[in-house]
């Protein structure tokens, strides 16, 4: 099943499962259902939790935070990820800080759901994947949808806790079939699960076993399905081989699975389509080399896109974002 | 957990007519920010904090028009509001004074409490669409329960309010506004910040506009109450401005306005206003009340770790 559809069908699967849970977002009425249509169906199944609002995403997560106050659960669309600036000051002095700063005696269980990611032409303002801003806010987890992730897993986790969640969606991944691991494979490549306890499982991916790989990547998202591209055709074509570790959650990250295969393969290559500096990699190569200080065979390297604005010309956007092309040279560099 | 039992000589008693009564909570809420700010020149507490005093009658009319199931949220100004909805003097002193006791342990301080049917919070306008949500989940909950939010002057400049607005009212939400225009935001007088006509902002969006210029409480009090009811029973949103003055600082330092308007207006302040409908025994009775568990309460939290 495509990812969209999933994603829809989770959707549909939360707000029939669980009473609290309550829908609100810009343009998400039927028959449109959405700027990317996941959420077709839901003003007609469920008219009275799913709104679609005007366009005022301040107040759609001040309403958002407000329900979750009173005892639902919002999950509240972001048209584009980029508009995410507007709900900024919510997530960071309301949102995230009800819990703490009122010791406890409240919790703010917001997720809001956000299409990022470029590859499509649509330029500096609608193309973006600014989550790298989000990371780090005490009380915030950041949960990436990835191709190998069942989407319903994300909302079972955000129902089942009682913190507020981002939940970044590549766009690229909507028309992409999930293919989850089954059977210990995804297509060619081993797969298995990885984590701690009470963390959305990382998926690990490599042709070849752990002990046999001499680079991890570690990505996210739609960067995860071209790394896994480029690990798959390394390993078949040059017997280049790598583990690729794609986690559900990046922040907090979760580093158990990433030291693990660290371990094993001394080497590490960390990839995210978000702008270079202050990036999720950056914080990854960080605490990796620190852990791992004096058994690595070379530094963390750490691939991002450009630190610009993203072009509108197809052409440009190719050289700006990282692509597959980008990845494989830097595994190739990384293992020369 | 047990309900909060307020002491009766700073909160009155049900026996008590209302004239008493709202005397009684308006001095509670002064001496306890006067008191404050004392403690403030003592140097024991810590940050800033933004008092009320001279708009006393606002919170405590507001309040007593309030229901259990309701919830009311206020801004960085809100001990007045906590004091007239809670009557829990030792938990807000406490909370200041950076106490474990505290209403929220010492970790909201002055602007960001927290107690059942009550929250405040210190940023500009972002409150108003959260207590918007709040009237949603009260009308998804099919409950007769309203919230009320407290803005100033000075937050009629963030947008945030006027997205909710549109919202409000679209969406037909048990949303009471509160504005109290107290004519000074921070040290910029209200002509310096404000264009056209504070009602027709509101009623651009269709929304219902009560407006009283007064610091009597008993004024406020009939403007209020049928204010309150209205949205309980259409549950529909409804905005009530109330053009009051703020007789101390912004918050601990001067904010430099006329020391002539000022004191002007203290002529006209709640408790000058009030006062005279109570005989002088009886007003005595009251102030020797509140001075004294005042003092105890005060004394309590100095001794807590």
């Amino acid at each position: 099943m495509i990812y969209s559809r999933a994603l829809n069908e989770a959707l549909h699967r939360a707000l029939g499962e669980d009473a609290r849970v309550v829908v609100l977002g810009e343009d998400i009425s039927d028959p449109y259902g959405g700027a990317f249509k996941v959420s077709r169906g839901l003003t007609t199944a469920f008219p009275d939790r799913v709104k679609t609002t005007p366009v005022s995403e301040q107040a759609i997560a001040g309403i958002s935070a407000g329900l979750a106050l009173g005892g639902y659960r919002p999950i509240a669309e972001v048209m584009f990820g980029d508009f995410l600036s507007l709900c900024f000051d919510q997530l960071l002095n309301h949102i995230t800080k009800y819990h703490a700063m009122y010791a406890g005696q409240v919790t703010c269980p917001v997720m809001f759901r956000a299409p990022m990611g470029g590859h499509r032409g649509y330029g500096p303002t609608h193309s973006q994947s600014i989550e790298k801003h989000f990371l780090g806010i005490p009380h915030l987890r950041v949960v990436a949808a990835s191709p190998y992730h069942e989407p319903y897993d994300a909302f079972a986790d955000f129902l089942a806790k009682d913190d507020p969640v981002l939940f970044v969606e590549h766009k690229l991944l909507y028309p992409k079939h999930i293919t989850a691991p089954t059977d210990g494979r995804v297509g060619e490549l081993l797969a298995s699960h990885a984590g701690s306890e009470g963390v959305l499982p990382s998926v690990c991916l490599s042709l070849v076993p752990r002990e046999e790989c001499a680079l991890t990547i570690v990505a996210y998202g739609y960067e995860a399905l071209l790394a896994a591209s480029v690990v798959e055709k390394l390993g078949m074509e040059d017997e280049l081989f790598c583990e690729l570790v794609v986690p559900a959650q990046i922040a907090p990250v979760d580093f158990a699975p990433i030291d693990a295969s660290v371990s094993a393969t001394r080497r590490l290559l960390t990839v995210e389509e978000g702008t270079a500096g202050w990036s999720w990699g950056d914080r990854v190569a960080a605490s990796i080399q620190r852990s791992h200080f004096g058994r690595l065979a070379k530094p963390v390297e750490v691939l991002a896109s450009q630190p610009t604005v993203i072009p509108g010309a197809r052409r440009l956007e190719q050289e700006m974002l990282v692509g597959a092309h980008h990845i494989e040279q830097k595994i190739r560099e990384a293992l020369s | 957990m047990e309900a909060f039992q307020p002491d009766p000589r700073l909160f009155g008693r049900p026996a008590d007519d209302l004239d008493a009564r709202y005397y009684r909570r308006m001095r509670f809420i002064r001496r306890f920010e006067e008191k404050l700010l004392q403690l403030f020149e003592e140097g024991i507490l810590a940050g800033t904090t933004h008092c009320s005093i001279g708009q006393e009658a606002d919170a405590v009319a507001v309040m007593a028009h309030l229901e259990p199931g309701d919830h009311a949220f206020s801004n960085h100004r809100c001990h007045g509001h906590y004091l007239a909805r809670t009557g829990d003097a030792l938990g807000l002193y406490a909370e200041i004074m950076g106490k474990d006791a505290g209403v929220c342990r010492g970790i909201g301080g002055s602007q960001h409490i927290c107690a059942p049917g009550f929250k405040s919070n210190g940023i500009q306008g972002g409150i108003v669409p959260t207590a918007a949500g709040i009237a949603w989940a009260q009308k998804l909950s099919k409950s007769n329960d309203v919230s009320v939010v407290f803005i100033g002057d000075g937050t009629l400049g963030e947008g945030a309010v006027y997205e909710t607005l549109n919202i409000a009212q679209l969406w037909s939400l048990p949303l009471w506004i509160v504005l109290e225009d107290n004519g000074w935001s921070q040290s910029t007088p209200l002509a310096a910040n404000f264009a056209g006509d504070m009602r027709m902002r509101f009623e651009a969006f269709g929304l219902p506009v009560s407006e009283i210029e007064s610091t009597d409480v008993k004024a406020i009090d009939e403007v209020v109450a049928a204010d309150v009811a209205r949205v309980r029973e259409t549950r529909t949103p409804h905005v009530t401005i109330l053009h009051t003055y703020r007789l101390c600082n912004h918050s601990k330092s001067s904010d430099a306005r006329p020391e002539e308007e000022v004191k002007a207006r203290w002529a006209t302040e709640p408790l000058v206003i009030h006062a005279p409908r109570l005989d002088g025994g009886a007003r005595e009775a009251i102030d020797a009340d509140v001075e004294s568990a005042l003092d105890e309460v005060i004394e309590h939290a100095r001794a807590l770790p």
